[in-house]
């Protein structure tokens, strides 16, 4: 059977009409290039940031307070590489290897989410970061089960199921501490107050400063903007905030009754920008635990692939 | 750069949830060799009692149709309705149908 080739425009034509009718693109469909592109950085840039999110609260797994503890904070861990993998696959399915992948965040030329640059300076901020980080996470990741690229949209799925057990172990981490000595609830509140800002911030730079986010929502690459998905997190996380007993470091945060949703102060924009360029207080040595862990692996990467020419040549 | 650049072959995952039901795709691994990628399928996609069984196949084994000829490919289907039970009218009175 012989099938002609398809005129770019009918090409774009039939595109278009997938994404109008809510119905998801598939790996070997044809695209444009820019929503291969768009969707190849932010599926990259989400891996990349389950990757280095190991970091933080991996930092914690031999100093956590009980078995238990440990038990569940290496569950937690591995759960990040596990997100990390199926966005890994899922954006491979786009035509870029793993190796090349590797290399851009090894290399800088792709990023991680910010708040991956904060350090976790006591045990609380495992908590926290539960509570508030993924929390985040949840908020961002929930409307992205919809996204129209399929093996996106599957990933997501897969990665919201696991996000629920990270944000509940947090909150009831923290829910412990704040039932022991005073000593320990100012550890948390001083944790709070420490990742409240940066978390806002993960929703990226207020709409009218983002300038892919008209585009990836033409595309139903993205469902929400930026500050859509903050106000509902700011929304959801201050009757939490009051059920824990901690307050949220913020003199501007009120109900609005007229406008039904919470008023809040403004992020500063300009440490986010600062973190995105690499001044965090953490970026390089993300960064050099990145490569190290990279490069020490080098040699059970080699052995696994001369067992496997070894096996398949007998 | 040095050997390891050589990238490791993809596998398809496919994950029997339980008993009765067929094994379904769940995504996608790098293995160096069959047994490594039976047991990363493990640890990536059945970390929560997924699974009862795993097949893994290499991705380059996997042969498919081209969505370019999705209307070729698909068209000895399309103009047959009478395959399906719908297309016969039974009166409502005839019981069991």
């Amino acid at each position: 059977m012989t099938t002609t080739p398809a005129e770019p425009e009918a090409l774009e034509a039939a595109f278009e009409a997938t994404i109008a009718r809510h119905d998801r693109i598939e790996p070997r469909d044809w695209m444009p290039d820019a929503y291969r592109r768009t969707l190849v950085r932010q599926m990259a840039q989400h891996a990349h940031s389950e990757i280095i999110g190991m970091q933080p609260e991996g930092a914690w797994i031999g100093r956590a307070p009980s078995l238990r503890r440990k038990a569940i904070l290496l569950a937690k861990v591995q759960d990040e590489a596990g997100h990390g993998l199926y966005l890994y696959s899922a954006c491979e399915t786009l035509g870029v290897s793993r190796a090349e992948l590797t290399e851009l965040l090894l290399t800088g030329r792709q990023k991680y989410s910010s708040i991956f640059n904060y350090p976790t300076l006591s045990y609380a901020d495992v908590g926290t970061i539960g509570w508030l980080v993924d929390g985040a996470a949840i908020c961002n990741q929930v409307p992205l089960c919809r996204t129209s690229y399929g093996p996106y949209g599957r990933a997501m799925i897969r990665i919201c199921k696991e996000e629920s057990f990270h944000q509940r172990q947090g909150y009831e981490l923290l829910m412990t501490m704040m039932r022991g000595t005073d000593a320990q609830r100012a550890m948390v509140q001083e944790s709070v107050n420490r990742f409240w800002w940066p978390a806002l911030m993960m929703f990226g730079p207020p709409d009218a400063d983002s300038p892919n986010s008209a585009r990836s929502m033409a595309w139903g690459i993205k469902r929400n903007s930026n500050d859509e998905l903050r106000q509902k997190f700011v929304d959801m996380t201050v009757p939490q905030a009051e059920a824990l007993g901690v307050t949220l470091p913020d003199p501007d945060l009120r109900w609005n009754e007229e406008r039904g949703h919470h008023d809040f102060g403004e992020p500063d924009w300009e440490e986010l920008a600062a973190v995105i360029r690499g001044d965090g207080p953490c970026n390089a040595q993300r960064m050099a635990h990145r490569r190290a862990a990279h490069e020490d692996g080098a040699w059970v990467r080699e052995a696994a692939s001369a067992f496997a020419a070894k096996a398949g040549a007998r | 750069m040095s050997a390891d650049r050589r990238e490791w072959p993809l596998y398809e995952v496919f994950v029997r949830g339980k008993r009765g039901l067929n094994h379904v795709h769940v995504g996608s691994l790098h293995a160096a060799d069959d047994a490594m990628a039976v047991r990363h399928a493990r640890d990536v996609y059945t970390r929560r009692n997924e699974g009862v069984s795993i097949w893994v196949v290499r991705a380059d084994a996997i042969t498919a149709s081209s969505p370019d000829e999705k209307d070729p490919m698909f068209a000895p289907s399309g103009d047959k309705v009478y395959r399906h039970p719908t297309f016969y009218d039974i009166p409502d009175n005839v019981p069991h149908m």
